[in-house]
């Protein structure tokens, strides 16, 4: 391994301080290679058994060289929860992405575009409320909510409490977009008599859509890979979303079942690195730091 | 102002719908456990039927409650251990390392970093579990400790690694873009002069980036706060060895069926959580100041 920016060590001239100075720095080098192959170890080693064992034709909780197969797929298909999981898990993300997306844009635009008064003091004391009322610390007040509406146990309860939850930043960033917009096409619009509205419709959203983009790819994420929430509000295993029904794939013998959870994983998992791939190319990863919390 | 010809009346309609929801499912219900906690409200039973006013009696258990001061314990050792001395100072370090490495080994340790954040927790906690298991697991098979039950021999230290494996991406993401910004001429200055590493570090780099210091260390304090995934490697248990404050909530609430003293414990939490954000938002004010 080489480093490219730091120059060689002081060659061991003469004097004893050069030579201390030269065994310093070579074994800080390679304090720092133990460390960062620690470092790789660590993150490494877990997520090697997701792409491994998914193919292996016995897969055990033990790393190994897959016999390759793909007949772990073939019991996912066959199990009944699988697939239905992962249907809930779409319709849940893709209803509190819409619901999120719709509110935001229409009450984003008319935050940016009208002064309201009080509007800077509620846009910051929303978004303060949602950071520190988290599903965690909400957990029951929402339980007891939903409970007396009478919502238990339906993906309407999941996807509104997540739309209440996510609205808040949705909002707030929304509206730094929609601040950036530039407002004469609006203008030019109501003069030829459209309504406001039909402003929104054909000439703001066009504008907007990265900021949209950004929004509707954000919730699906935050939506996709939560387990809390569903987890208190759903009872049936029909209704689960896949986040939820993974901790329920035991074999007859109270064992995990490995070939469904490995097949399962992974293709629960292709998704969200495939939005990141996405917002990689786009935005660059440093973004992503932003909308994954 | 009003290019869009909205008026205020139009304009109120718009942010209405949102409103509603946000009042409904966040407002209502954070205000809600201000009364809830004042009850001994139960899911089952005469209590759920007619849930009576208790005063502060939860409150004023709770402090004598060793379940709960327990729990409040447990939890500052998590976020000390996994938040703090874990994903902070680990995501400073691999920052700081990667600088001067090469292109490599740079993308590779950040790709991993950034796998173990954006798996759903699901996925990430059965990882965890296979990796821990005692008959065949992956680390009793690479370390030669045959049978070894991590998960109840060492339950706390296995869910403070999980939470450092899940977290520090954010961490070292921040870091590395601060460190990115410090100018590369007051680093060189130092390594001229002849300072060590750690004077360089106190001297010039952690004086630099003391804002962004200060806004990891809250924030991924208050997450670390309100993470729930633990609870997906080890319930809580074995015993109460686990139960960090939001799974207690969860176990005393929803497992239990106290509901009353849950929604106490959950409005402790709030609070937490206020102040934390409380001096954040303070951080932020001071950092855009000066």
């Amino acid at each position: 391994m080489t480093t490219t920016v730091e120059p060689p060590a002081a060659p061991p001239t003469t004097g004893r301080g050069a030579n201390g100075a030269f065994v310093r720095a070579a074994l800080g080098r390679i304090g720092r290679y133990v460390f960062i192959s620690f470092v790789i170890a660590f993150f490494a080693l877990p997520v090697l058994w997701l792409v491994s064992a998914p193919f292996d034709r016995a897969p055990a909780l033990r790393l190994s060289v897959p016999e390759f197969t793909l007949r772990n797929f073939e019991v996912l298909l066959d199990n009944p929860y699988a697939l239905r999981s992962l249907g809930n898990s779409v319709i849940i993300s893709l209803a509190t992405m819409a619901i999120v997306l719709v509110l935001a844009a229409l009450a984003s635009y008319a935050l940016s575009r009208v002064r309201i008064p009080g509007r800077d003091v509620l846009l910051y004391s929303l978004l303060l409320l949602s950071s520190i009322v988290t599903g965690t610390a909400a957990m029951v007040p929402t339980f007891v909510l939903i409970t007396e509406l009478k919502l238990i146990d339906t993906h309407l309860a999941v996807v509104l409490v997540m739309a209440g939850g996510l609205l808040p930043a949705a909002i707030f960033i929304l509206k730094d977009f929609m601040d950036n917009t530039p407002k004469s096409y609006e203008e030019s619009a109501r003069v030829y008599g459209a309504s406001s509205l039909q402003v929104l419709r054909h000439v703001v959203v066009p504008i907007a859509r990265p900021g949209l983009a950004t929004i509707a790819v954000w919730g699906v994420v935050q939506v996709w890979g939560n387990f809390l929430v569903p987890f208190i509000l759903l009872r049936s295993p029909d209704n689960f979303p896949a986040a939820v029904v993974m901790f329920t794939f035991y074999t007859e013998g109270g064992q995990p079942n490995l070939a469904l959870i490995s097949a399962f994983s992974l293709l629960f998992s292709i998704p969200v690195v495939l939005l990141y791939l996405f917002v990689n190319r786009r935005y660059g990863f440093r973004f992503y730091g932003g909308i994954k919390s | 102002m009003d290019a869009a010809g909205l008026g205020r009346a139009r304009a109120s309609a718009f942010v209405a719908p949102a409103l509603v929801l946000i009042g409904v499912f966040l407002v209502f219900p954070a205000l809600w456990t201000l009364y809830l906690g004042v009850t001994n409200w139960r899911l089952t039973g005469l209590a759920a039927a007619e849930p009576e006013f208790v005063g502060l009696d939860n409150y004023v258990d709770a402090l004598s409650d060793d379940r709960f001061l327990g729990s409040l314990y447990r939890t500052f050792v998590f976020v000390i251990g996994s938040a703090i001395a874990g994903q902070m100072v680990l995501g400073f370090i691999i920052a700081w390392l990667m600088r001067n490495t090469t292109k490599l080994i740079r993308g590779l340790v950040e790709t991993l970093v950034l796998i173990a954040w954006i798996l759903p927790a699901s996925v990430i906690a059965w990882l965890w579990l296979v990796l821990l298991d005692r008959r065949s697991g992956t680390l009793n098979a690479i370390l030669g400790t045959e049978d070894t039950a991590w998960l109840l021999e060492y339950p706390m230290q296995s869910i403070i690694a999980f939470n450092i494996f899940n977290g520090t991406a954010f961490s070292m993401l921040l870091f590395s873009s601060a460190l990115a910004s410090i100018p590369p001429s007051q680093i060189e200055t130092a390594k001229m002069s002849g300072a060590r590493t750690w004077a360089t570090l106190r001297d010039v780099v952690f004086p630099n980036i003391r804002g962004h210091i200060l806004t990891v260390l809250l924030l991924v304090t208050l997450w670390t706060f309100n993470v729930f995934a633990p609870f997906l490697l080890t319930g809580g248990g074995p015993g109460q060895e686990t139960e960090i404050f939001p799974v207690l909530i969860y176990r005393l609430a929803l497992q239990t069926g106290e509901l009353g003293k849950g929604a106490a414990f959950s409005l402790i939490m709030i609070i937490i959580n206020l102040a934390i954000a409380l001096i954040y938002l303070r951080v932020l004010r001071e950092r855009r100041q000066s």
